[in-house]
């Protein structure tokens, strides 16, 4: 028997886990139900990871109802990308990835410095890729805990033909019906794990006993200190002369692109730990590993009205 | 150990999630009280702490303020006030908790609407010096009238009335007056500061004389919204599985219908009737991911099999048979109008209950409500942020409850199709 059904007969109502797990799977088929074109935003990350199961535990035996598609910064951390690949083949699914390197080549996307980082012009690609496919809505692994601003996104996001979100403008949603409506060229942003915390998603990975590719535990590498954060130093980021490199036991709790996302200093090489870690920590997700978020507290807002997811 | 101390770990006993709803007019303490809760579960971060630290200090205050926690987007912050709901999260290890932070100015009353659809518990501030205001009134009609089964009126700032019995149990009087006139049953009042921290997670040391539990202790303990009673089974089919390409012959007749279970409990072998069509059948199984369930509780998202080829599509519903809801073409119901633009009696528009949407026409006002004092008044039109009891005929049959019965099977919303968006926020009576 799975573990989902020993903790329904354990309590009278549903676990919190599985009230959100519930509640991701039936967001997934509303989708499924009420737009024509829809894709799954797929980075090989680990609240993608969980969003491959609840698409799992939705759709099978199945299959999905939406293609996969990762919008690739070519800054990736290979262990990231293989695992990605590795993944869309064993679920048999179809992955789409369009590389924001083909917008740079377009010259859609124009970078201020070669070595800026790429994150925020992924939207770019999103939006070419939205338009190469006339997907009418995008389902995402985005949570309300990460940022401020998105405390108050709806779970059915809207956006306009320009992918731009706005706040003050945002359609009400109440109990469980959702409105994923939209006119041809505009498009929904959905968020099935809206509601859950960093934690949630950790407990859940060690629930359904998911894999995770490997630079989500510790494991040494070389990096340079750089403000207030661990840098990575790798062939995109290499050490600036004078810094002194430190080969550290650490592991990321987000992956990204590799210019802006750092590692923590752990030695949690099990998702055990890892939640025993996460539990008492005291820096959030965003502040400790996004390099690019710490400009202001309104970073993330300004972005999302610019369309980036 | 207080259950705050635990930490969130898979060994720990889980008891659910909570959804709850903090209300209250501006000033009286929300922003702090959320602030506070999330800072006594150790779910404020260091990083966080250090941003409201730096902004405390550049607004001139001596010390931290908890309520810029719970600031949201720019604009807002920019205005000084909180316009739209907002979703926080926090955890003792044996619960989970989501808070809706619905805004409390007067024109808001779409928000507190929103805010309440999902909340399972509803906590009404009231100012220990000011005592009961016509908004406490207000949010304490929309919280009964949204359904919430548990209010908690927390009578905030208690050391500005230097902790005293007196202005806590006149204000428990005087509300318990007008909630035994609106029929709210579930009342608790609790004392507290949510400034100092008094009775929120600490009793604190201020407040001897009241002996019932801190405002943790009460959203610990409180009952999730469903299994307390007996609910009967619904199951709006949200999307069919018909894998017949699929390379595996077995699969080939497989036809699983697929939702979330609104109310009730089901299991295998259990007689159902499909709606519309009325065919009747039995369950042959109810599966996740291949796994069979020998039953299916409330909030569930399952896949059912029948044992009957019956035709299922998205919108149908599945029943237990001899537990039919109302099948009808016309509904009667309390509606807020949500949009700017107001109900227009000459239009059709969009009703979209459960998996199900129809088209709709205004059949009738029968009053609006004054959400301040309850009254009763006739009206022509509904505005923005107006509620009212109404009539809507429509043009495909609906499978209701009454949403005091029900709240999956008895809320709908209304869209307008020529923007797309959502206008109204219906209750079926
Ligand atoms: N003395 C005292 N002040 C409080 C208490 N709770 C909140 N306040 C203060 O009241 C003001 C308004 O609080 P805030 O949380 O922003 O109210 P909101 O508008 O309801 O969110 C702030 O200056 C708080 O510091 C309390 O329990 N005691």
């Amino acid at each position: 028997m799975s573990t989902a059904a020993l903790s329904n007969i354990a309590t009278a109502g549903l676990s919190h886990l599985d009230w959100l797990e519930s509640e991701a799977i039936h967001i997934m088929r509303e989708v499924a139900g009420q737009c024509s074109n829809p894709v799954l935003l797929f980075s090989g990350g680990k609240d993608s990871i969980c969003m491959l199961r609840i698409a799992e535990k939705a759709f099978r035996p199945g299959r999905f109802p939406f293609p996969l598609l990762h919008v690739d910064t070519g800054h990736n951390y290979r262990e990231v990308v293989d695992f990605r690949d590795r993944r869309a083949a064993e679920l048999g699914e179809r992955l789409i990835v369009r590389s924001v390197e083909d917008s740079m080549a377009r010259g859609t996307v124009v970078l201020n410095s070669p070595d800026e980082p790429r994150n925020k012009h992924q939207s770019v690609t999103l939006l070419e890729a939205i338009e190469e496919f006339g997907f009418d809505a995008c389902i995402g692994g985005a949570r309300r805990d990460e940022e401020k601003a998105r405390a108050k996104e709806r779970i059915f996001s809207f956006r306009d033909e320009f992918g731009q979100w706005d706040p003050k403008n945002q359609r009400p949603e109440l109990w469980d019906l959702y409105n994923a409506r939209s006119f041809k060229g505009e498009n929904m942003r959905v968020f099935p794990i809206s509601n859950w915390t960093e934690i949630d998603v950790w407990q859940y990975i060690e629930r359904e006993r998911l894999a995770l590719p490997s630079i989500y535990f510790a494991h040494r590498r070389p990096l340079v200190r750089r403000g207030g954060g661990l840098l990575p130093v790798t062939e995109v980021t290499p050490a600036r002369s004078g810094e002194t490199i430190e080969n550290l036991m650490v592991r990321f709790r987000t992956v990204g692109d590799i210019t802006c996302t750092a590692p923590v200093e752990s030695d949690a090489d099990t998702v055990a730990r890892i939640i025993a870690e996460t539990a008492v920590t005291t820096i959030t997700e965003r502040g400790a590993t996004r390099l690019d978020d710490q400009t202001s507290d309104a970073s993330m807002e300004q972005r999302k009205k610019e369309g980036y997811f | 150990m207080s259950a705050i101390e635990k930490l969130p770990g898979s060994s720990v006993p889980d008891n659910g999630l909570l959804r709850f709803l903090t209300c209250g007019s501006v000033d009286d303490g929300k922003s702090t009280l959320i602030g506070r809760l999330l800072f006594d579960s150790k779910t404020i971060l260091a990083d966080t702490l250090h941003a409201i630290e730096r902004t405390s200090a550049k607004r001139g205050l001596d010390m931290v303020d908890l309520s810029l926690l719970t600031d949201g987007l720019q604009a807002e912050r920019e205005q000084g006030i909180t316009i739209d709901v907002a979703y926080r999260y926090f955890t003792t290890g044996t619960r989970k908790y989501i808070i809706a932070d619905a805004p409390g100015h007067e024109q808001y009353t779409r928000n507190m609407v929103t805010a309440a659809s999902t909340a399972d518990l509803a906590i009404i501030l009231i100012d220990a010096r000011k005592g009961v205001l016509t908004q406490t009134r207000r949010h304490s009609y929309l919280a009964h009238l949204l359904g919430i089964p548990h209010i908690v009126v927390a009578v905030n700032k208690m050391d500005l009335v230097d902790y005293a019995q007196e202005p806590f149990a006149a204000i428990a009087a005087e509300y318990l007056a007008f909630a035994s006139r609106l029929g709210i049953a579930d009342v608790r009042f609790l004392p507290m500061s949510a400034l100092r921290g008094d009775m929120i997670v600490e009793r604190g040391e201020h407040l001897h004389w009241y002996d019932g539990p801190t405002l943790l202790d009460i959203l610990e303990t409180a009952p999730a919204i469903h299994g307390a009673h007996a609910e009967k089974f619904r199951f709006p089919v949200q999307y069919v599985c018909r894998p017949q390409d699929s390379a595996n012959p077995e699969l080939h007749d497989y036809r699983g219908f697929m939702g979330r279970v609104e109310s009730g409990e089901l299991s295998i072998g259990d007689a159902v009737t499909v709606l519309p069509s009325g065919r009747e059948t039995s369950v042959r199984d109810i599966q996740v991911l291949g796994e069979s369930l020998a039953r299916a509780i409330a909030e569930q998202s399952v896949t059912i099999l029948l044992e009957d080829e019956i035709d299922v599509s998205r919108g149908d519903m599945i029943v237990k048979s001899g537990e039919l809801p109302t099948i009808g073409k016309q509904i009667d119901a309390m509606l807020c109008w949500l949009s700017e633009s107001p109900l227009d009696p000459r239009r059709k528009y969009l009703l979209r209950h459960t998996t199900r949407d129809s088209k709709a026409m205004l059949a009738g006002i029968s009053f609006r409500v004054d959400v301040n004092t309850m009254e009763q008044q006739p009206a022509e039109r509904l505005a923005m942020n107006d509620i009212a009891r109404v009539r809507f005929k429509l043009a495909q049959p609906i499978f209701a409850d009454p949403y005091a019965e029900s709240r999956g099977t008895g809320a709908f919303i209304v869209i307008d199709e020529s923007s797309n968006n959502t206008v109204g926020a219906g209750m079926i009576v």
